[in-house]
């Protein structure tokens, strides 16, 4: 023939299994160990690690019972968030609306409480309502439009920044609803949302169980596999018969869902509720995730590795006043830990794509 | 042909019923007509090639037929059945499945999570991880190809491997027909040879395969029907006895074309 026949002489079995000659096409295999130390989890944990050990050792308190409970309560709230904007980060968008939604949220219970007299689960269970919807909206705004979510949700971020101080304003006259303690229901939503074992609060439990929720979530079951499949090609994963759309739309209104526990954790724990309260926190979120190991292209990151980062967000946050450093500079370290995280980041999504050789 | 001892002649045409079938499909994007009245017929155990230039319509083809793009008009049929796809699941629960060209796979994603992708074992929700990872070794093996490490980003295997895993994962799930875009066109010669000793591989277990290229000597090394593409139209289709490799050829170059380049070649070599 002439085309490049297969080599196999004439009425010889036909095509035994290659078992040699293909020898440069296989894998390199990279060490188990080896991998194991490249993953997002453990840098993020050894930083976290040192983190503790440096401020432990310039100020002892650090360690202590209160201290403990001093950084672990911001990292508890920044933890439950990051989780959710993990996820939705390795599925390959971004939530800009989720800082100015957990004020929105805890908003919406307030004034649905104290306006309408609501009992308070009621409230809690309406403002969960208008968070998923929120988050609806935007994913199947992205979704349809094939915009990318940055700008979608930066829009959403201003008529949700709006509306907090519109409609407070228009009802209230103030900027500050408060008084939700007094309502029904409000002690047994305490004990849910607001109540504290000594000085840690319930906050964190709600983290250690999503932390334990999300991970299992993304690593072990079908949602998970196509999370980082649409994160890593979505065209090639509804190729293959995943339900894209129901999995963007869900990654979306599983932020808002989270920024509604903020929002709930916040307004029954103090009793109020104020429109100034989560603006700017996005970012915060994003840069915990970011720390944990999310690629800003989706496709990889992890979240346990999101929940570090929000420990070493707390710990930052709280430990630097602690040891004299001042706190001013806390955006400028935190500037400086995410940029260290992306190049760490970049390097381990290298050596991970290393080709054959 | 009778050298070539993998191939086995066909099942005779005119008694069985193609497992999957389009007539006078047409697929038009704004004002480009990609598609006219395409129609081709896929048999058990037989590879048709769909040959044809870039921008032929070959993609836009089998992206029609796994259900990836709704036709403008024509008509479906799987075993003789009319269908409508709505989305690529519901071909892939007819049973066909598709390796794009253009449509690669998540390259940060273990090797196990992609051949795995949208058809995760699971129980109670949760995906069986070890099994699914011993599958992907074990159904890999068939193929000749040793998966150390089921855990490997799968952007790490070679481009003939990653055509390997896309057709294993077919051939696992029970494809009848296995849709492969232009699956060498990125490959050296040796690499290209073990993914076509694969096409006849899936052949020998009685899918039928439509093999999309435009290499004329890579099809007729597997095919056993030609259908030429040209501008979104068929402007041939033939059985392996109806041409040669030479024919092929020709018909790709387009006859009369190719004298007219090798006469305008010819004149801009004497001139310059
Ligand atoms: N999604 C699309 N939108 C608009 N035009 C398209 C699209 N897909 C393909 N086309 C056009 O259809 C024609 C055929 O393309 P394609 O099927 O990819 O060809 P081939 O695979 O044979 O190279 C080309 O002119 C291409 O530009
Ligand atoms: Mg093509």
């Amino acid at each position: 023939m002439s085309a490049a026949a297969p080599a196999s002489a004439p009425g010889a079995p036909p095509a035994p299994p290659p078992s040699d000659g293909d020898k440069d096409d296989r894998l390199v295999s990279v060490g188990r160990v080896r991998r194991l130390l490249m993953t997002p989890e453990v840098g993020a944990g050894s930083a976290a690690v040192l983190v503790f050990v440096g401020f432990t050792l310039v100020s002892p308190v650090f360690a202590s019972q209160a201290g403990l409970a001093n950084f672990l309560d911001p990292a508890a709230t920044m933890g439950i968030m990051a989780i959710a904007v993990a996820l939705l980060m390795i599925g390959g968008e971004f939530d800009l609306s989720t800082g100015v939604l957990t004020g929105s949220t805890a908003l919406v219970t307030a004034l649905a409480v104290t306006e309408l007299n609501m009992n308070v689960w009621l409230g809690i269970l309406l403002s969960l309502g208008f968070a998923l919807a929120v988050g609806a909206v935007n994913g199947v705004m992205v979704h349809l439009t094939k915009l990318p979510s940055f700008i979608v949700t930066l829009g959403m971020m201003f008529v949700l920044w709006g509306l907090n101080y519109a409609v407070t304003q228009r009802l209230t006259g103030q900027v500050t609803v408060s008084g939700v303690r007094q309502y029904s229901g409000y002690d047994s939503a305490r004990a849910l949302f607001g109540s504290a074992v000594g000085p840690f609060q319930v906050s964190l439990v709600w983290w250690l169980l999503l932390t334990a929720v999300g991970a299992i979530v993304l690593l072990k079951s079908r949602w998970g596999n196509w999370i980082f499949a649409l994160g890593g090609n979505s065209d090639a994963a509804r190729a293959v018969g995943v339900p894209v759309m129901r999995v963007r739309v869900g990654l979306f209104m599983t932020t808002a869902a989270a920024a509604w526990l903020v929002g709930t954790l916040t307004v029954i724990r103090y009793g109020n509720a104020t429109v100034t309260s989560g603006i700017g926190l996005e970012f915060y979120f994003i840069i915990a995730a970011v720390i944990g190991g999310c690629l800003l292209t989706g496709g990889a990151g992890s979240v346990i590795g999101a929940s570090i980062g929000a420990l070493i967000f707390g710990m930052v946050q709280q430990g630097m006043p602690l040891v004299g450093l001042p706190s001013e500079f806390f955006r400028t370290i935190l500037g400086l830990v995410l940029l260290a995280a992306v190049l760490v980041n970049l390097w381990i999504k290298k050596r991970a794509m290393k080709v054959t050789s | 042909m009778s050298e070539n001892p993998a191939l086995t002649a066909p099942p005779d045409h005119a008694t069985t019923t193609p497992v999957l079938e389009v007539r006078a499909i047409t697929k038009s994007f704004g004002r480009v007509t990609a598609l006219r009245d395409v129609t081709c017929a896929v048999r058990e155990g037989e590879v048709t090639c769909v040959l044809g230039d870039n921008g032929a319509g070959k993609s836009t083809f089998i992206k029609t037929l796994s259900g990836y793009h709704a036709p403008d008009s024509g008509e479906m049929l799987i075993d003789g059945e009319p269908v409508r796809f709505s989305s690529p699941r519901d071909a892939l629960d007819r049973g066909i499945a598709t390796v794009y060209q253009d449509l690669a796979i998540a390259p940060l994603m273990p090797v196990w999570r992609n051949f795995f992708l949208g058809s995760e074992p699971t129980r109670l929700g949760m995906i069986r991880t070890r099994e699914a990872k011993r599958i992907v070794v074990e159904e890999m093996a068939k193929m000749g190809i040793s998966v150390r490490d089921p855990d490997q980003p799968i952007g790490t295997m070679s481009g003939g491997e990653r055509q390997c895993v896309a057709i294993a994962r077919a051939v696992y799930f029970g494809a009848r027909v296995l849709i492969l875009d232009e699956p060498t066109a990125a490959l050296g010669v040796r690499q290209s040879g073990v993914v076509l000793k694969y096409v006849m591989r899936a052949r020998e277990r009685g899918l039928g395969v439509i093999f999309i290229t435009h290499n004329p000597n890579h099809a007729y090394l597997v095919g056993d029907h030609f259908v030429l593409l040209k501008r979104g139209q068929t402007v041939s289709d033939m059985t392996r006895e109806e041409t040669t490799l030479r024919g092929l050829a020709q018909e790709m170059a387009g006859g009369a074309e190719l004298e007219a380049l090798e006469h305008e070649l010819g004149r801009a070599a004497q001139t310059a």
